[in-house]
């Protein structure tokens, strides 16, 4: 088996395992950096972010608003210290952004616009169009090809951590156009690998997003953090689940259901006017739009399409200017995924899946509990998202986060010996077994896309935007028996050539773990908080659940829940305000 | 000697079928190029009749139901399904495209699917990507100026100057455009593409970039930027609606505005 030595492993290169790569190399020069992913950088999923980045910049804003739009967004579970140091840097991040390149949309002075956002007191969104996401990930990729230090292993699939004396010393990849196993060693390993939105059937996320690298971290005995908190997105298109960004509502879009009423005024976010209103109606955050949405239908108030039930995304009185100006790709998703013009007609919308506040148990520093791991993006649980994330910070959180993870990673690499080959060979010819027994066709007889199609059906009817008892109770005994039957998987391509059966049939294993993860946790939390509500426990509990779930891997058993205390500096829990009471 | 015919090894042969499902009532066929360099066996077309009423409205969507339901060796890339990541581009119907942007209905009989022409085929409908990602690299696309950035803040940019960007900083990289030019079929060793070149030009016309003349000096070149004889194909081939023709031609014309 092929052994590479390097000084910093990154998996992952989306925004956060780019800009850890950046910030590795602008630390040292002399430091190696090996950049693997499954998929050529610019297909990672930052791409498809769409409103913007949040980060102080105007005279009229403060750290101490977005500290406290964060920290109520989070319905108090996000950590603080982590907060306050997050929105201290996130300025200074997306200013970086502008001198690599970036080409932020400009107010007429020749300053950089800003847009509102849900949640938000002042408008704070840092925006290109409504392609942020797409032009934060084509600059740092440009600037990555700047460091000679930087080795990127494109389209190589990473399976497993490797340790050694209870340190993460590498991982296991593959390179798929070949099937060649290859170990890539380290001083220290960064897991940039995202969220993994795929374990529902209804989610804005890529078709790569089924969290790889939370897998990996959770396989190799570190905790998974706040898994049960799962962001749905208010404005989804039916059928496809591609998302209709924030943006829209940010701009002056209105929701109304099939009365052509601004229904969120009944649900704590009104009144209706003035509008457009910063924390009111449709700026409220996304958890509670969302819960709004399902509220309404079971009042029978939705609209009845060919897609199932929506309400409608009305922009008509944008105008054209403005529409084609701040929200193009809007236009264009639109027409091509639901046949509509948002010049002249609504847009069909509902919730969907969009983002996985939980991820690998991480701290301020980026450090996991494990020595030499270190992770950023929506792979990691620092938490600055706590129990609802707020629109346009997630961005931001990958370039803060991936620079103090390739600083601390660079620092660590700095100061350890290379780690020997004999036992991460060891472990990695342990590890390569499973795919050499899938390739080889001499087990199974379970296909992956009917064990997949089971995980996101349960997932959805369990784990939805309402959870109960009952139905959590009914998912994990699901999960359970996917998890058995996932044992007898099988699959038909016997070629190690680009075998994207091989890929699926390994993300469907970590997948069906992360959704364990999900389910479990939420099963125990008694209460409702943020995006996780109950509707046999409808409060918030902060005497028993101010705290952060912590899901430890359990061999073929589920996973044992344990938790740990919010980090509490200057905000204390309190009720949740938007609408008329937040002005 | 100038070869005429493609190699014995390359010529494609018919392969499969795979029926639709007794009872589906709006059938298409999808006639698929498949190839996998482990069998030893030369390309084929399989056929894969898809029941339309079960299937999405994209050619990702059948793509994809045969890959789950009836052929889990169906080899391709994809992700975001909605035209911004560039994984999906193929050729389909006789025309490079996206394959989540690309609706079915739009395709008069049997929907015929390629890989990216000419580039060399790892499997199916993967191509190797290896050379065009280092044609990327050696345009340095990446900001480079001398003026040291302002102590805190942005640099200002007008919006003007901003809009100068428009229809250049939009390409996903997809390499439809490159894959559908002969020229780039015929010099694609040494001349850059329209991907590539509209790229350079998003960096020529960036008003805080500062390295023009040495990004023009690196583009004069017979092969690099010359090999552009307006064909036009890329601009009609863009998903994104995006005209590198006439980004080439911008090119053109600031290296002739520096010498007279």
């Amino acid at each position: 088996m092929d052994v590479l030595q390097t000084d910093v492993v990154i998996v992952g290169a989306g925004g956060a395992g780019l800009r850890a790569a950046i910030a590795v190399a602008e630390a040292d020069p002399a430091l190696s950096v090996t950049l693997i992913s499954k998929v050529y950088p610019m297909r990672s999923h930052t791409v498809a972010a769409e409103g913007g980045a949040a980060g102080v910049i105007k005279e009229n804003d403060s750290l101490e608003n977005h500290f406290n739009d964060t920290i109520g967004g989070s319905d108090w579970l996000a950590d603080q210290d982590a907060v306050e140091f997050f929105v201290e840097q996130a300025p200074k991040e997306l200013t970086r952004l502008e001198h690599w390149g970036c080409p932020w949309s400009r107010d007429p002075d020749g300053r950089v616009a800003v847009r509102p956002f849900g949640g938000m007191k002042i408008e704070r969104t840092w925006f290109a169009a409504d392609k942020s996401g797409f032009h934060i990930l084509h600059t740092l990729f440009q600037t990555s090809m700047k460091y000679p230090s930087i080795k990127r292993l494109d389209e190589y699939y990473t399976t497993d951590l490797l340790l050694e004396d209870g340190r993460a010393v590498g991982v296991l990849s593959h390179e798929m156009r070949s099937g060649k196993p290859v170990v890539v060693l380290g001083k220290a390993v960064i897991l940039c690998t995202g969220g993994a939105g795929r374990v529902f059937p209804f989610t804005t996320n890529g078709a790569i997003k089924t969290g790889d690298g939370m897998a990996m971290a959770y396989r190799a005995g570190v905790p998974l953090q706040d898994m049960e908190f799962v962001q749905y997105h208010p404005t989804g298109l039916p059928g496809t689940g591609i998302l209709i960004s924030e943006a829209a509502r940010g701009e002056g879009g209105i929701l109304v259901n099939k009365d052509g009423y601004r229904y969120l005024q009944d649900y704590g976010m009104g009144p209706a006017d003035p509008w457009p209103r910063k924390k009111a109606m449709e700026l409220g955050p996304r958890d509670r739009l969302s819960q709004s949405f399902w509220q309404e239908q079971q009042k029978g108030r939705t609209i009845q399409s060919k897609w199932g039930d929506v309400v409608h995304l009305d922009l008509r009185h944008l105008g054209e200017k403005k529409i084609n100006e701040r929200l193009p790709f809007i236009r264009d998703l639109a027409k091509s995924y639901v046949g509509v013009d948002v010049v002249t007609a609504p847009i069909p919308v509902r919730p969907v899946i969009h983002y996985t506040m939980g991820g690998i148990a991480s701290d301020i520093t980026a450090g996991t509990p494990l020595p030499g791991l270190f992770c950023a993006g929506e792979t990691a649980c620092v938490s600055i998202n706590g129990a609802n994330r707020l629109g346009s910070n997630s961005l931001a959180e990958l370039l803060v986060f991936g620079k103090v993870a390739g600083e601390a990673a660079a620092r660590l690499a700095r100061s350890v010996p290379a780690p020997s080959e004999a036992s991460a060979l060891a472990q990695a010819k342990a590890h390569r077994a499973r795919a050499e027994a899938l390739v080889d066709g001499s087990r199974g007889t379970e296909a992956v896309a009917t064990i997949r199609r089971d995980m996101m059906a349960t997932m959805e009817s369990g784990c939805g935007i309402y959870r109960t008892q009952e139905g959590l109770e009914q998912t994990c005994t699901t999960l359970r028996d996917l998890r058995r039957r996932y044992r007898d998987v099988k699959i038909s391509d016997r070629s190690w050539v680009f075998n994207t059966d091989l890929t699926q049939a390994l993300e469907l294993g970590a997948m069906l773990e992360i959704a364990e993860t999900m389910a479990l946790s939420a099963l125990l939390r008694t209460e409702s908080r943020g995006a996780h509500q109950r509707l046999d426990h409808p409060q918030r509990d902060d005497a028993g659940f101010l705290t952060h779930s912590m899901a430890w891997r359990q061999g073929d058993e589920p996973p044992r829940i344990d938790y740990k205390p919010v980090t509490i500096t200057k905000s204390q829990p309190a009720a949740r305000v938007y609408g008329g009471a937040a002005s | 000697m100038a070869e005429f015919n493609l190699p014995a090894n390359s010529r494609v042969t018919e392969g499969k079928t795979f029926k639709a499902p007794a009872g589906a009532k709006r059938v298409k066929k999808f006639k698929i190029y498949r190839y996998d360099p482990d069998s030893g066996q030369n390309p084929r077309v399989d056929t894969f009749e898809v029941d339309l009423d079960a299937c999405g409205p994209m050619v990702l969507d059948a793509l994809l139901k045969i890959k789950n339901e009836v052929d889990s060796t169906l080899t391709l890339r994809r992700s975001c399904r909605e035209g911004i990541c560039g994984s999906c581009s193929m050729n389909i119907d006789g025309t490079n495209t996206l394959a989540c942007l690309k609706p079915i209905d739009d395709v008069k009989g049997d929907v015929k699917i390629y890989p990216l022409p000419h580039m060399p085929v790892i499997k199916d409908l993967v191509p190797d990507l290896t050379h065009v990602y280092a044609q990327y690299a050696s345009i340095e696309p990446w900001m480079q100026a001398d003026t040291p950035f302002p102590p805190s803040g942005e640099r200002l940019q007008s919006p003007e100057d901003r809009a100068k960007l428009d229809g250049l900083w939009e390409c996903i990289l997809c390499f439809c455009c490159s894959t559908s030019c002969p020229s780039y079929w015929w010099n694609g060793d040494r001349y850059l593409g329209p991907a590539i070149l509209l790229q350079a030009a998003r960096w020529i016309q960036d008003s805080r970039d500062e390295a023009t003349g040495k990004r023009l000096d690196d583009l004069e070149d017979p092969f690099k930027l010359y090999r552009c004889h307006t064909i036009m194909n890329c601009t009609n081939t863009c998903p994104k609606g995006l005209n590198p023709a006439k980004a080439i031609a911008d090119i053109k014309k600031k290296m002739i505005e520096r010498v007279v």
